[in-house]
């Protein structure tokens, strides 16, 4: 993370779309392992990028409770599409890490950790939700201040560089409004470059802003030309659109929940529960993890590994004896009571962006703005 | 530097993720199923900690499990864990040598607020293997004796043979200065004690409600009908203390299993004011 | 002092009753004894009519049963402070298990024939001398239901 330097407006300038060919190969040029947006298996998801021709362009995403549908969009915008199953926690909290091995030898044991050196991270893309969740894990994972720091997550942190994308329209299940977390990227949020796309029938081009002084001297190396008023009423106009969002939190929700712990309403919820931990998986902000350690068939080598965890599976809890939370009920409550109210207590901030992801990719399309309001809706009845 | 709720120490090492060496000095078999390792650091370097915290046991290939330090920190050259087979991991521990290789992060977590009890009387309540975590808390009580006002031990365990640290605790029974009780709740075999719920023997008193702290550790129901009997006695629940139990797999709060409400056992724990607590104890699966 | 002083004052220094009025503890004087019993002697027989009440005043003793094929089994240990017996206030007026002495017991023992004719005669002395019962009751009942959730067993089903 670079450190922020002051990125007036009217610093901003424009350049064409084919510039961003230019900032894909200017980044791989200096080291980065590019990573941006692009269509898969039916959806939008985070992967290698070598030219920015791989970007989807014309792709847009429905998405509602249980549903998410890719279809061809008004015109050919690389960023008309909101957000996908994947976050980009997965570059930076690895799915499975390696946290160290160990070799037998005489009379015991040699622990050594794994540091393989890894190319630095460009991300491309990142929408305003997505700089708070990175920020947000930045206080999980101790990055600038905590009682520990996790090396990894904090060293990958450091060195990756965010070139960040306002929003132009709202998917159905965003509610990034009313968590305050969009849907344009602000200036108090760490990223490096941040873009804003325009688009009409004589053109397409991006608003380009610098966040950091890094950012600022990649945009120097860009063709471009200064932003006129114009565009960034344009810009401001497209914010406007994707600020319409059909649904939001209820006002102070932490309290809310930390209040009804006991609600009859945590067992209505679990008898649509499946309990797959979908939602944690999705989420760009759950941090929980188990650990794994394996031998090979020798038994002279050992590897302890690090894996994505979920608090809705049973044996997340398990103490001898069995699992504290055992009903499906118990283990949504954690899930929403966590990521709302005392993620305020642990780190802060809440837990939630708003970026809607538990919605869609839930099988049965449970709706955390809808429980939220159901709990406040039934309070005291 | 301590806290009526414990001090953090500062981790061992850079990475907390990564375990030292240690060597097992000698096994202790305590009960059919529970043993005691002695260990050393192997790697030459110190290990400072306060009574109440635990370290994470790592049995080479199978894994890791939490394990309260059960000597006190100024016992010589011994950092004692007292372990209950209950799983494969504390299995594998069982089955190791003296001279044998573990893996030792820590310590980690809030230690019993010895240093904040001085002037109080103490309670102080264990059930089953709960006697360990506050073996090194009573060690040290003992250890300067004429700092605290009375001093009440109360042990429960499930038989006469499921006692641990018997001899031990016999000793502290012949402390003239210590108020000792050992009840079981059923009898097996020849057995001239107490026989009842540990929780009972709190209304005897021996101890001045308003100028207490007590120490409970052991299974959660134990300890929530403890702490009843104590708020019965009317002591405070700023004045208790609980010991909790969750799953943990880091121990410093990145990986989310033991979480209670807002805190993470592994680091706002495992020793708590219940206070701080008392709201969600009484919530179940939370 | 005469023996119904002394009486009035060992009702007065126990737990379970020392809160009554001088006048009620007065009239529980007149239906009691003060006893001692020796390791090993017997305070209450199983089966045997239930015709006393016994305040512990020093010693322990435990509430035994016979389990062939197993033997004796100690189910509770009572001591200093506690109450002993209630089988005389319920049908059939029999007691369920045995009570023996396991140190020298002293005790205030009732006779509990006279204690329920004066109960009769003066519910006020009755509902008092209830009351303290009835939550002596409630303590053995709770210790005994956390007694039977074997708290420190072994784990259900060892698993990590």
């Amino acid at each position: 993370m670079a450190s922020k330097t002051p990125a007036p407006a009217d610093r901003a300038g424009v350049i064409a779309r084919a510039a961003l060919d230019e900032l894909v190969a200017l980044l791989a040029g200096r080291g980065y392992r590019v990573i941006g947006p692009q269509l898969r298996d039916g959806a939008i998801v985070y992967d290698d990028l070598a030219r920015a021709d791989q970007l989807p362009a014309g792709w847009i995403d429905q998405q509602e409770g249980g549903s998410y549908r890719l279809v061809r969009g008004p015109d050919a915008a690389l960023f008309g599409h909101v957000v996908g199953p994947h976050s980009w926690k997965r570059f930076l909290y690895p799915p499975a890490q390696k946290l160290w091995q160990a070799e037998r030898s005489a009379g015991g044991f040699t622990v050594t950790t794994a540091a393989e050196p890894e190319p630095p991270l460009a991300f491309l893309g990142v929408r305003a939700c997505e700089l708070h969740a990175i920020a947000i894990q930045d206080r999980v994972f101790g990055v600038e201040s905590g009682d520990f720091t996790d090396s990894g997550y904090a060293a990958r942190r450091q060195a990756a560089l965010l070139v960040a994308v306002n929003c132009g329209r709202a998917a159905g299940t965003c509610f990034c409004v009313s968590m305050q977390t969009g849907p344009k990227v602000t200036e108090d949020l760490a990223y490096d470059l941040v873009l804003t796309e325009l688009l009409d029938d004589r053109r397409h081009d991006f608003l380009v802003t610098a966040g950091t002084a890094r950012g600022a001297e990649l945009l120097a190396g860009l063709p471009q030309r200064p932003a006129s008023a114009a565009d960034l009423v344009e810009a401001e106009a497209a914010s406007a659109r994707a600020a319409v969002q059909s649904r939001a939190m209820v006002p102070g929700v932490a309290d809310l929940l930390r209040q009804n712990l006991e609600h009859r309403h945590w067992d209505a919820v679990a008898e649509r529960c499946l309990g797959c931990a979908n939602c944690t998986m999705v989420c760009p902000t759950c941090f929980c993890s188990t650990v794994e350690d394996v031998t090979d068939l020798s038994g002279d080598h050992a590897e302890r590994w690090r894996k994505w965890d979920s608090c809705y599976t049973l044996e997340f809890s398990y103490i001898h004896g069995g699992g504290v939370r055992r009903e499906t009920a118990a283990r949504y409550r954690q899930w929403i009571t966590h990521k709302l109210s005392s993620w305020h207590d642990q780190f802060g901030s809440s837990g939630c962006t708003g970026c809607g992801r538990c919605i869609t990719w839930c099988p049965v399309g449970i709706d955390i703005t809808a429980e939220a309001r159901a709990i406040r809706d039934a309070e005291g009845s | 530097m301590m806290t009526p709720h414990g001090t953090m120490a500062a981790p061992a090492q850079l990475d907390p993720m990564t375990p030292r060496p240690f060597r097992i000095r000698q096994r202790r078999k305590e009960l059919a199923d529970t043993f005691t390792l002695a260990l050393a650091p192997d790697d030459g370097g110190g290990f400072a900690f306060q009574p109440g915290q635990f370290n994470m046991l790592y049995a080479f290939g199978v894994g890791e499990i939490p394990v309260s330090i059960s000597s006190a920190p100024d016992e010589p050259g011994e950092i004692l864990h007292t372990i209950r087979a209950v799983g494969k991991v504390s299995a594998a521990l069982g089955a190791l040598k003296p001279g044998d290789m573990v893996g030792v992060r820590g310590p980690f977590g809030t230690s019993w607020p010895v240093e904040a009890a001085y002037g109080s009387d103490l309670v102080i309540l264990a059930g089953g293997i709960g006697l360990a975590p506050l073996r090194p808390a009573i060690r040290q009580v003992i250890a300067q004796r004429e700092k605290f006002g009375n001093v009440v031990i109360l042990y429960g365990a499930r038989t006469p043979e499921d006692i641990l640290f018997r001899k031990e605790l016999q000793s502290w029974r012949g402390h003239f200065d210590l108020n000792v009780e050992v009840t079981v709740d059923r009898v097996t075999g020849a057995w001239g004690g107490r026989v009842g719920v540990v929780t009972g023997l709190i209304r005897q008193g021996g101890f001045d409600r308003l100028h207490s702290i007590a120490l409970l550790c052991g299974p959660e129901v134990m300890m929530r009908y403890g702490v009843r009997a104590l708020h019965d006695c009317g002591v405070a629940s700023e004045r208790i203390y609980v010991s909790m139990e969750r799953n943990m797999k880091c121990a410093v709060g990145f990986c989310g299993h033991c979480q209670f409400g807002a805190s993470f056992v592994c680091k706002d724990g495992p020793v708590f004011p219940f206070d701080r607590i008392e709201k969600l104890f009484a919530i179940p699966e939370l | 002092m005469t023996e119904q002083d002394d009486l009035r004052a060992q009702i007065k220094e126990h737990p379970l009753l020392h809160d009554l009025s001088d006048a009620h503890i007065a009239e529980l004087a007149t239906c009691a004894v003060a006893e001692r019993f020796q390791p090993g002697e017997f305070l209450i027989r199983d089966r045997t009519p239930a015709d006393k009440f016994f305040l512990i005043r020093h010693g322990t003793l435990s509430i035994e049963l016979e389990t062939p094929p197993k033997g004796r089994l100690v189910l509770q240990t009572v001591h200093e402070g506690d109450g002993l017996g209630w089988s005389w206030l319920v049908p059939p007026h029999r007691w369920a298990f045995d009570a023996r002495a396991m140190t020298l017991v002293r005790t205030v023992t009732f006779d509990a024939n006279a204690l329920l004719a004066r109960f009769e005669a003066n519910h006020e002395l009755g509902y008092q001398l209830l009351r303290r019962l009835l939550g002596m009751m409630a303590h053995r009942l709770t210790a005994a239901r956390l007694q039977m959730l074997d708290l420190y067993g072994p784990p259900p089903a060892a698993k990590v």
